[in-house]
This record gives C-alpha cells, structure tokens and sequence, in this order.
C-alpha cells in the first residue's frame, strides 16, 4: 500500500509519537523545570538529615528556589555534607543564612528550608561554591518519643518523692 | 519408558533447531541490503498496517487504563491522606511498567497475530515460493519492511499510550475525584526522571518490539502451509510473545531498578 494517504497518515503517526514523548518529557517527567536553568552549588553542614534524599525541595520563605544535589557523609568530622543547587536568579540571599531541615505536614517528605540572615552587605551573598552556616539537624521522631518518656517518668518519680513528705506533713 | 525419553530428546532437538533457525533467519533480514527505491514505501505502508491501524485499540486501553489506575490509586491513597501523591503513583505505575507491557501485549495480540497470519497464508498459498523462482528475495520484500516496521511502531505507540493514560487519569483524579491539580503535576515532576523512567519504558517497549515482531514473523515463515497450520502459528505467536513480553519485563525491571 503506497498511496499518498497511507504516507500522509504514517508521517502524522511518527510527528504524534515525537510530540508524546516531548509531553512526556516537560509534563510529566519535569525536564525544563527550575533545575534545567542556570544554577550554582552552596554546601551545608548537617548533624542529621534524617529522611532528606537528593532532589528534594530548597525553600526560603516558603517558595522553592532549588533543589538537593547530594548528600555525602564527610568521612573526617562526620558530619553530613549537602549540595544545594539553587537557581540563578536567586542570587541576593545573605551568606549567613541558616539551613534547617523541615518536614512537608507532620509525616511528609523532608525538605531544606532556607532562614535568610542578617547581613545586608550586598557582597556577602552565597555564590557557588559557598559554605552556609552549620544547619539545624532533622527533627527525628524517635528521639522526640524518647525524651517525652524520660521527662514523663522523672516527673513521676519527682510525685513519688514528694507524695509522702505532704501525707507525714499533714 | 524409552520411548517417552526419545520424545523428550527429540522436542530438545526440535527446540534447539528452531531456536537457531529463527536466529538466522532474523538475521538474514536484518542482514541483507534493501533495495532503497522500493524500501521506503513498503516500510510506509507496513507501519500504517501495523501503527496506525494499531491506534484506535492502544489509545482506548490507554484511557481507560490511566482512568482507572487513578481512581483505585486514589482509593488507596485517601486513606493515608496520600492523595496528592496520586499524581506520581499514576506516572510511575504507567511510564515504568503498565505502559510498555500492555501497549506490547495489545500489539502482540493485534499486529503479531495479523503478520504471523499474513505471512502464513503468503507461505500457503505458495506466494513466497513464487517470489523465490523469480529471484526476488522473499526475506527482504516481505519480512524486513514488516520486522522494522514493527520495531518502528511499538515505542511510538507506548508513547501514545503513556500521554493519553495520565491526561486520562488526571481528569479523573483532578476533575473527578477533588485531588489538587497542582499538587498532581508538581508530585509528578519531583516522582519522574526522564533519564531513569521515561527513557526505560522506551528501551522497554523496544526491547518487547523486537521480541513480537521476530516471533510473529518467524511463525509465519515457518508456519505448517495449511489453514490449520496458519491458525496455530497465529495462536502460537500471541502466546509466545505474551510469555516473553513478561518475562522479559521482569529481567529488565531488575536490571533497570537495580540500576544500570
């Protein structure tokens, strides 16, 4: 069969299945996002990143102006060493803002949430390459259990100290 | 008893034999030089046969698939108040996986059958045979512009099938079922890498494009040249390459999730 139409037809099948795919690419997979334009790379210093994986959100003041490049333990301090990468255009934000790692709701994903600092000297901005001050560590739920525990039973025993001094007293 | 172990002995032979024959006969058509006046037009006409008219049945699927991976996910995901996360459980589930198996196994059914039935009734009625007495070699005017055709249609069709499942599955999820339209996409674009996810569903559907085609032709270039013979290579193809359609999904989920 080959007829102008089935030419036509076939040429339209494969322009269909190129246009599917550039969808695919910008829609669904998020090539061309704020990532794909111009950004530069600052290191943070963390205790504990808890869940925090590569690709996750950087925000400051809520709005999302980066990404997580890496996460790699410094095998000298051990401390966890991440890569940001954040968009160009934010290039103004004060280097001695503070990292910390926050939780998306109550049970969600970790993310870095950017606490711009004080310094207003326009030069003292981060570029690529900067190191930000030391972040605050990942809020780890077991630990928090375990202190509500401990301070539970040392209030109690605080109680079993107390209760018999206040009946002799009476 | 010994003659239960002949047949054994004898079906591995027989596997073996065609085993080999199917990969040289593959071989050949990939081998030999087209002709280039006539080439493209055959390979035209054989995508239309085995694409276009492939459309309607992929993108019907591909719909009512993408509707209801999007609305059983939701079911699911209510419950852990998840359900923003409908949007990458939806492209994840059709990009990676539901996408090129069952693109391919609707292909296997519908084009493999059609060309292991089309080169089994050329083969019965003694069509190839002809085409060989006057010297036009039968491998590269018939099977070569079927075998890249269909290689060529599979990834296109996966594609197709992937758009139209998800924008299937947000009107559901979003228009539907209440989930926010921006929290769909944006998931989804955090969830889904394009080197990763979409370019291994298409390595994926490339890899199953050539498993079909291969058995569906080689079936019918050695189908038995009787009608019953015709029905059983068509009934064979389908099975076959169903088996290997899966079989193969799950070695390259492996390898691909293993991270190559």
């Amino acid at each position: 069969m080959r007829s102008k139409t089935a030419e036509f037809v076939v040429g339209l099948f494969i322009l269909a299945g190129i246009a599917a795919l550039a969808l695919l690419a910008f829609k669904v997979s998020g090539t061309g996002h704020i990532m794909s334009r111009k950004t530069y790379e600052v290191n943070a210093v963390f205790d504990n990143v808890g869940g925090l994986k590569p690709r996750a959100t950087v925000s400051l003041g809520g709005v999302e102006i980066g990404q997580v490049k890496s996460i790699q333990l410094d095998p000298d301090s051990l401390e966890a060493n991440v890569t940001l990468s954040i968009n160009q255009k934010y290039n103004a934000i004060p280097d001695d803002s503070t990292p910390s790692i926050l939780t998306q709701g109550l049970l969600g994903a970790n993310y870095i949430g950017i606490i711009p600092g004080a310094d207003v000297d326009p030069d003292a901005v981060l570029k690529q390459g900067s190191k930000m001050m030391p972040g605050k560590s990942a809020m780890i739920l077991e630990n928090l259990i375990g202190q509500l525990i401990y301070g539970m039973k040392s209030d109690k025993k605080d109680d079993a100290k107390t209760t018999p001094a206040t009946i002799t007293s009476q | 008893m010994i003659t239960a172990i002949q047949r054994l002995g004898r079906s591995g032979i027989d596997l073996t034999q065609g085993l080999g024959r199917s990969g040289v006969f593959i071989a050949k058509a990939i081998v030999r030089p087209p002709q280039l006046r006539q080439w493209f037009g055959l390979l035209c006409g054989e995508i239309y046969q085995l694409g276009v008219l492939s459309l309607v049945i992929i993108l019907v699927s591909g719909l009512f698939i993408g509707m209801v991976v999007s609305l059983q996910g939701y079911h699911t995901l209510v419950k852990f108040a998840a359900q923003p996360e409908l949007g990458s459980l939806l492209a994840l589930s059709i990009v990676r996986e539901l996408g090129p198996v069952i693109t391919a196994l609707l292909f296997a059914g519908r084009a493999g059958s059609a060309l292991t039935a089309e080169i089994g009734l050329m083969k019965a009625s003694d069509q190839l045979a002809a085409m060989e007495m006057m010297a036009v070699d039968p491998i590269s005017k018939v099977i070569a512009p079927r075998f890249w055709a269909g290689i060529i249609s599979l990834p296109i069709l996966t594609l197709l099938f992937n758009v139209v499942a998800i924008y299937g599955g947000y009107f559901i999820g979003v228009h539907w079922l209440g989930v926010d339209g921006g929290a769909f996409w944006n998931n989804m674009h955090m969830a889904v890498n394009f080197r990763l996810d979409i370019v291994n569903g298409i390595i994926k559907s490339l890899v199953f494009a050539i498993a079909i085609t291969w058995i569906a032709v080689y079936q019918g270039y050695y189908s038995v040249p009787n009608p019953s013979g015709v029905s059983q290579a068509t009934t064979k193809t389908v099975v076959v390459s169903s088996v290997f359609i899966l079989g193969l999904d799950f070695i390259l989920t492996a390898l691909m999730m293993g991270g190559w």
